[in-house]
C-alpha cells in the first residue's frame, strides 16, 4: 500500500467551516481513504459535525447521522442492529460499514458508558475518538483527555494553579478491558500507519476502536501549519504512542528512533506557555516527563507481555 | 398463534405480544418497573425465535431511545419501553426522535418519579414529556393496550405522520392486572399494519445527512414543520382508529363520552382512573345528578377542537390530573384543558384536581365528593379555587 494508491474519493468533501489547520479534517479524510464505499456515518455533536453541516450545506458524501453528544455508541449499536435485521429480512441487500465519530468530550467524558455499552455488547462497528484533549467546540473547557498543566479555560494556569492538576485518562486502557477484536492510536502525522490501521478496523469481527491524536491551533494556541509537526513531536516525544491492541496483542508500531524530551512537544504550544514563563517550572516539566517515561515503559512492557 | 383469541394478558403482557405482532426489526431498551415485564416477554419472544427481531439491551434508557434512533433512521421498524426515571433520562433524546420525524412506538408504564422514591403509579413521567414532539395516547385496561399499540405503529408510520408515538398505561394498576385481552390473529395485525415504507432511511445509495447545524435563519421554519406535522396528524389518527374500529368491531375515539347526555358537569379524566370514575358516574345518576365522564385518551396532539365540542354544554368541568405541575394551576391536564377553553363564548368553569400521586388509590368515593364539588361551583356559578388536591392528607385537601 503507497500514500498514491488510496482512492481518490473525497467523502468529506471540501468546502467545510473547520478552521485553517484543524487537524480534525485532515484525520478525519485520511481516514476515510480507508473505505471502498462510503460508510454510514454517526457523529457525536462536536467541531467536525457543526462545522461540516451548517443547513442548508452538507460536506459529506455518505449517509450520516447526527443525534445529540454522548450518544455515539449507542446510535452506531442501532444503525448494526437495523442493518442486521433489515438484511436478514431481504430487505437490505448488502451490509455498509458502521462508523462512529467523536471527540474526546463525546468519548473520554459524556459519551463513555454509551460506548462502553456498545463494546460490551460486541456490536459489529468501528469507533472513531478524534481528540483535541478539550471542549474546543465550546471554547476550549477542561476534558478528561486535557493533559496534566494544560491550560484551558475551565483549568487556567492561574497565579496558584498551574493548569489543569490531574493526569489525561488513560482512555485505551478502558477501551481494550472490554476484549475488543481491535483497538488503536493513530496521528494524520504518520498517514501510513493509519491507513493500515484503519484497514484492520474495516476487517474486525466485532467492534473496533481508533483514537486519533488532532492538534487544535485555537486550543493549543499554535500556529495553524505546526499541526502535522506536533502530531510528529506527540508520537517522538511518546505523549502520544502509536499503537494497536489486536486481539489483546499490544504492537508498538512506531517507535521513535530517538526519544525526544516532552519539553520538545510542550514549548510550541500556546497551552503550555506557563510552563516555560516568566520562569521555567522544571518540576512540572520533570514530572510530566515521569510520567511519560512511566507510560512508555509500560507499553512496551505490555507489547513484550502479549 | 394463528386465530385471534381472548388471552389472560396483563397490561404490559398485552404490550409486548401486541408488539410481537407488529414484528419490529429493532427493540432496544432498558428495563424499569413497572415496565419490565414488557422487556422480558420480547426478549422471550425473541429467543424462542418467534418474533424475529434484533433486541439490543442497552446500557440505559437514553441508549435505548439513541440506538431507536439511529435503527429508525436505518429505516427498521423499533420499538422501545419505558417508564418513570427511565423516560426522565430519555428527555433529551426524545426530543430528537420526533425532530428527525422518526415513526418509533414506546410504551410507557406510567409511574411517579424521586424523590423520595417511588415505584408506583402517576403521570408525571409523560406529563412531564409532554411538549417533546411525541403523540400521547393514554390507555384505560389491558385491552386498549393491545389495540392501541397495533395502531400506534400504523399511526407513527402513516406518512402523514411520522412522528414517534408514546402509548401510555398505568403503572401496577393496569401493566400488573390480568385481563381477558381480546387479540387479533397475526393475519389480521399483519392487513391492518404493512410493513414500513421508511422516507429518507441512511441509504449508501442515496446519501442523507441528518441532523444538521440550524441556524436562527433556518431553525424557527423547521420547528414550525414540525408544529404543523403534530397538529395535522389529529386527523389521520382519527381515521386509523376508525378503520381500527370498523375492521375489528371496536368502538374507540379520541375522546370518550360517558353519559354526559343533559350532563350539568364533567368529570374529565385520562388513564385507568375513569373506569373508577364510571362507577362514580352511575352512583350520582342513580341519585339523579347531572354528571358525566369525559375520558381523553389522545393528550397529544390535544385535541381542542373535540374538547370544546364536548364541553360545549356543560358548567363546569373537573379536570382528574394524575400529577402535580409544580406553583401552577394543579396538573398539565386542567391547565390545557383551561386554556383549550377558554375563548368559547359560553365556557364552563375549569377546576383542577391532581390525584393518585405515588400509587395513592384513586376510590369511587373521591370521584363523588369531586363531583359533589362541581355540582357546588355549578350552584354558584363560580370558581373559588383553581384546584384542590384529592387522596391527600394536608390543608385544603380532599381526604386520603
Amino acid at each position: 500500500m503507497a500514500l498514491k494508491s488510496l482512492p481518490l474519493h473525497e467523502y468529506l468533501s471540501p468546502g467545510h467551516r473547520l478552521c485553517a489547520g484543524c487537524g480534525e479534517g485532515v484525520t478525519i479524510r485520511q481516514i476515510l481513504k480507508a473505505f471502498d464505499e462510503p460508510p454510514i456515518i454517526c457523529n457525536a455533536t462536536s467541531c467536525l459535525e457543526v462545522s461540516t453541516t451548517p443547513f442548508p450545506y452538507t460536506a459529506w458524501r455518505t449517509p450520516w447521522i447526527h443525534p445529540a453528544f454522548e450518544c455515539t455508541g449507542a446510535v452506531a449499536a442501532g444503525i448494526e442492529a437495523a442493518q442486521k435485521a433489515l438484511i436478514r429480512k431481504g430487505r437490505k441487500k448488502k451490509w455498509n460499514v458502521v462508523l462512529g465519530l467523536a471527540g474526546d468530550g463525546g468519548t473520554y467524558d459524556i459519551g463513555l458508558q454509551a460506548l462502553s455499552g456498545a463494546l460490551e455488547r460486541g456490536h459489529k462497528f468501528i469507533y472513531v475518538c478524534y481528540t483535541n484533549d478539550a471542549y474546543m467546540n465550546t471554547g476550549i473547557q477542561r476534558s478528561g483527555a486535557t493533559p496534566k498543566a494544560a491550560w484551558t479555560t475551565t483549568s487556567p494556569a492561574g497565579r496558584v494553579i498551574p493548569g489543569k492538576t490531574e493526569w489525561q485518562k488513560d482512555l485505551m486502557k478502558i477501551v481494550v478491558a472490554h476484549d475488543i477484536p481491535y483497538a488503536a492510536t493513530v496521528s494524520a502525522s504518520y498517514p501510513m500507519d493509519l491507513q493500515r490501521k484503519m484497514r484492520k478496523t474495516i476487517q474486525a469481527d466485532g467492534p473496533a476502536f481508533i483514537l486519533a491524536l488532532s492538534p487544535c491551533p485555537r486550543g493549543w494556541r499554535t500556529p495553524p501549519h505546526l499541526t502535522i509537526e506536533l502530531g510528529r513531536l506527540a508520537v517522538q516525544t511518546c505523549m502520544f504512542p502509536l499503537y494497536e491492541v489486536e486481539n489483546g496483542q499490544y504492537r508498538v508500531t512506531m517507535k521513535p528512533k530517538r526519544k525526544l524530551p516532552v519539553e520538545y512537544y510542550l514549548r510550541p504550544q500556546g497551552r503550555f506557555r506557563h510552563l516555560f514563563t516568566p520562569k521555567t517550572r522544571q518540576d512540572i516539566i520533570s514530572e510530566i516527563q515521569a510520567h511519560v517515561d512511566k507510560k512508555w515503559e509500560e507499553l512496551q512492557r505490555l507489547e513484550q507481555l502479549t | 398463534m394463528v386465530a385471534g383469541m381472548v388471552l389472560a394478558l396483563n397490561g404490559d403482557e398485552a404490550a409486548a405480544y401486541a408488539v410481537k405482532q407488529c414484528k419490529p426489526d429493532v427493540i432496544a431498551a432498558y428495563p424499569i418497573t413497572p415496565q419490565t415485564i414488557i422487556v422480558e416477554r420480547l426478549s422471550e419472544f425473541v429467543a424462542d425465535g418467534e418474533l424475529d427481531a434484533e433486541f439490543i439491551s442497552a446500557e440505559s434508557e437514553h441508549s435505548a431511545l439513541s440506538a431507536c434512533i439511529g435503527a429508525s433512521a436505518m429505516g427498521a421498524r423499533t420499538y422501545t419501553a419505558t417508564a418513570s426515571q427511565g423516560l426522565a433520562l430519555m428527555y433529551e433524546m426524545l426530543f430528537v426522535a420526533s425532530s428527525f420525524r422518526l415513526p418509533i412506538v414506546m410504551s410507557v408504564a406510567n409511574r411517579a418519579l424521586n424523590s423520595p422514591l417511588n415505584i408506583w403509579n402517576d403521570m408525571s413521567d409523560t406529563m412531564g414529556a409532554r411538549d417533546c414532539g411525541w403523540i400521547q395516547i393514554y390507555n384505560e385496561n389491558a385491552q386498549e393496550v393491545y389495540d392501541f399499540t397495533i395502531q400506534a405503529f400504523r399511526i407513527a408510520e402513516d406518512h402523514g405522520v411520522l412522528l414517534p408515538v408514546m402509548v401510555c398505561h398505568d403503572g401496577f394498576i393496569v401493566s400488573h392486572s390480568t385481563e381477558g385481552v381480546e387479540t387479533l390473529s397475526d393475519s389480521e395485525v399483519d392487513s391492518f399494519l404493512p410493513p414500513r415504507d421508511p422516507v429518507y432511511p441512511l441509504d449508501v445509495e442515496r446519501p442523507v445527512t441528518i441532523g444538521c447545524v440550524g441556524v436562527p435563519e433556518y431553525y424557527p421554519e423547521i420547528k414550525y414543520q414540525q408544529e404543523v406535522a403534530t397538529k395535522k396528524s389529529i386527523s389521520k389518527i382519527k381515521e386509523i382508529m376508525n378503520e381500527f374500529n370498523e375492521d375489528f368491531g371496536r368502538n374507540y375515539g379520541i375522546i370518550e363520552e360517558y353519559r354526559m347526555e343533559d350532563a350539568e358537569v364533567a368529570i374529565l379524566t385520562i388513564g385507568s382512573a375513569s373506569g373508577t370514575a364510571k362507577d362514580a358516574v352511575d352512583e350520582m345518576r342513580t341519585e339523579g345528578k347531572p354528571v358525566g365522564l369525559l375520558k381523553l385518551r389522545l393528550f397529544r396532539p390535544l385535541p381542542v377542537k373535540d374538547l370544546r365540542k364536548a364541553l360545549s354544554d356543560v358548567k363546569v368541568v373537573g379536570v382528574v390530573d394524575r400529577h402535580i405541575s409544580f406553583g401552577a394551576l394543579g396538573g398539565a391536564l386542567n391547565m390545557e384543558v383551561r386554556a383549550a377553553l377558554y375563548e368559547m363564548k359560553d365556557r364552563p368553569h375549569v377546576m383542577g384536581f391532581p390525584t393518585g400521586l405515588g400509587g395513592r388509590d384513586i376510590r369511587v368515593e373521591h370521584f363523588i365528593k369531586i363531583a359533589d364539588e362541581l355540582l357546588k361551583i355549578a350552584e354558584r356559578d363560580m370558581l373559588e379555587e383553581d384546584y384542590r388536591v384529592v387522596g391527600c392528607r394536608g390543608p385544603g385537601c380532599i381526604g386520603p
